[in-house]
């Protein structure tokens, strides 16, 4: 299988003017293969969200190497699409203006093909007929859908998602979850998403990456073995309740070993 | 519904019709209850005399000379203090050169340097539009500075990922962000303005609302006064609420949501 994302030790520390500086992440190393969902879970304040800024090229690694489909992250690049913890969509745009939003921000002129790609993906995250909507009055949920169909919108390899759906309420976010698994198998991308819920990286992922925090390294990757589809009954099955707990005690005695 | 009801519906829609009507009633009353002599205080009937007493041709060109000067520091002020306010927000460096600056004049008293502006800059509407820049201009300056700074650090996120120029950051996000505060600054200098110009005619005039206020005064004739200040009031007012309707039809997304219904 080919490399979609390869972290090779990558250290990360940031400068404090007049203070000590701070490690973020100490030799990292993990591989992603092409078309692979992989979570990575850890407590806040791990490093996952600067992991996602080094991966999508706004920020240079103190040491090590990071690579996208086997070319050295030098910057920003057209193939990784991002979806933020908020959707941090435009109020001055209706919801298609949003979707078709990175084309012009690019300075490049939204063609009729562009328009037809803005409204297949809407009909692709389920908002077809809210396509002319100002984006204050759709829900959050509903946002969220919005700012992934603008991910999608450069038809990047990958997708990073920071935490999307932690600031939804928890029953939009279960819903979201498996609107995430029907996206990613009409649309199959390389996945990585950042969570902090046990139960959501079991649902979503093939394999999640386990973090421990301060600084962030990898403490274990799990295989998640449940078959695809998934559905409310993956949640039932007793490996599901198995890794989970798994997950919890492995994070809870890291925490406990912390100086605090 | 009841008739107490009905008086507290009515009393709200036509409050401050109400509380006006009130007030010159009580004035005009007071006046000749306590012998007030008019040159201290004229009556609103006075007033109004006084309006009618000077033609409308002279009221108009007095507005029109104030107006002008009104229009044009607010124009100087908005079309300043923007790019000024891009400029701070673009480095921790321009603004620790500009702001030391704009304060500095932020808190030299307009009043005591308008005498020097009219001494070098001479006679003309230049001198007094620029004392009406200068009361003016900072509010924008601050709250568009506070606006460009509002933009989710995501979207800026967003932006750099896409490799957009700095302009097209500024263009597409920084700046639509602040629309609503840039609007708050142009609100609070739309009354400043008015204030600036009459500033500059107390200081050097031929013509105007501020001029006649004085001429007016040093005569007695102190209703002719208030009949100025009633027009300055409208103006500001108008001023005020125009900017409030430019920024509905061109920007209607920057209100707060119950405000548009
Ligand atoms: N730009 C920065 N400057 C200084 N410290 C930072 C910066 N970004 C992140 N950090 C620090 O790095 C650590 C990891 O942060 P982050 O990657 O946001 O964690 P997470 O997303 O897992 O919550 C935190 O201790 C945070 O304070
Ligand atoms: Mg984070």
């Amino acid at each position: 299988m080919s490399k979609a994302i390869t972290f090779s030790k990558v250290t990360q520390s940031f400068e404090r003017r007049g203070q000590t500086s701070i490690q973020a992440l100490d030799d990292l190393s993990f591989e992603i293969g092409a078309r692979e969902f992989v979570s990575v879970l850890g407590p806040s304040g791990c490093g996952k969200s600067t992991l996602l800024q080094l991966l999508s090229g706004l920020l240079m690694p103190s040491h090590g190497t990071i690579s996208v489909n086997d070319q050295k992250v030098t910057g920003p690049r057209d193939d990784v699409g991002i979806v933020f913890q908020k959707p941090t969509l435009l109020p001055w745009f209706d919801v298609v203006g949003n979707v078709t939003f990175p084309i012009r921000h690019k300075g490049l002129s939204v063609t009729s093909e562009i328009q037809d790609r803005a409204q297949e993906l809407l009909e692709l995250v389920g908002l077809k007929e809210f396509s002319a909507r100002r984006v204050d009055e759709l829900s959050g949920g509903m946002q969220q859908r919005v700012s992934i169909a603008r991910a999608l919108l450069l038809d990047p390899d990958i997708l990073l998602m920071d935490e999307p759906f932690s600031a939804l309420d928890a029953l939009t976010r279960d819903e979201m979850s498996f609107e995430l698994l029907r996206i990613w198998s009409a649309k199959k991308k390389t996945v990585l998403f950042i969570t902090h819920s046990i139960p959501e990286a079991l649902l979503l992922s093939d394999r999640i990456i386990v973090m421990t925090p301060r600084p962030g390294r990898v403490m274990e990757e799990i295989n998640c073995p449940f078959q695809r589809p998934r559905s409310q009954e993956t949640l039932g099955d007793p490996r599901f309740a198995e890794l989970s707990n798994h997950i919890r005690g492995s994070l809870l005695k890291d925490n406990a070993n912390q100086p605090q | 519904m009841t008739l107490s009801k009905q008086l507290f519906a009515l009393t709200e829609r036509f409050g401050a019709l109400i509380s006006l009507s009130l007030v010159l009633l009580l004035w005009e009353v007071g006046v000749s209850l306590f012998n007030i002599p008019t040159y201290v205080l004229p009556p609103p009937s006075d007033v109004f005399a006084a309006a009618t007493g000077i033609a409308f041709g002279q009221w108009f060109s007095h507005s029109a000379a104030t107006l002008k000067v009104v229009l044009a520091g607010f124009f100087a002020a908005t079309c300043v203090s923007i790019p000024l306010a891009v400029a701070i927000s673009s480095s921790r460096m321009a603004s620790s050169l500009i702001m030391p600056v704009l304060i500095a004049i932020k808190a030299t008293p307009v009043v005591a340097v308008a005498p020097i502006i009219i001494v070098v800059l001479g006679t003309g509407d230049m001198p007094r539009v620029l004392i009406t820049f200068l009361i003016a201009f900072f509010p924008i300056v601050v709250s568009a500075t506070t606006g460009l700074a509002l933009a989710p650090p995501e979207l800026i996120s967003l932006s750099k990922s896409l490799k957009a120029s700095g302009w097209r950051e500024l263009w597409d996000i920084r700046l639509p962000y602040a629309v609503p505060h840039i609007f708050s600054g142009l609100k609070v200098a739309s009354t400043l303005v008015v204030t600036g110009a009459v500033v500059g005619e107390f200081v050097a005039a031929e013509r105007g609302l501020g001029y006649l206020v004085l001429f007016s005064t040093s005569n007695f004739d102190v209703a002719t006064a208030f009949v100025c200040l009633g027009l300055l009031v409208g103006f500001s007012l108008l001023l005020f609420s125009c900017v409030g309707t430019v920024q509905a039809r061109l920007f209607p997304w920057s209100l707060p949501k119950d405000a548009t219904g």
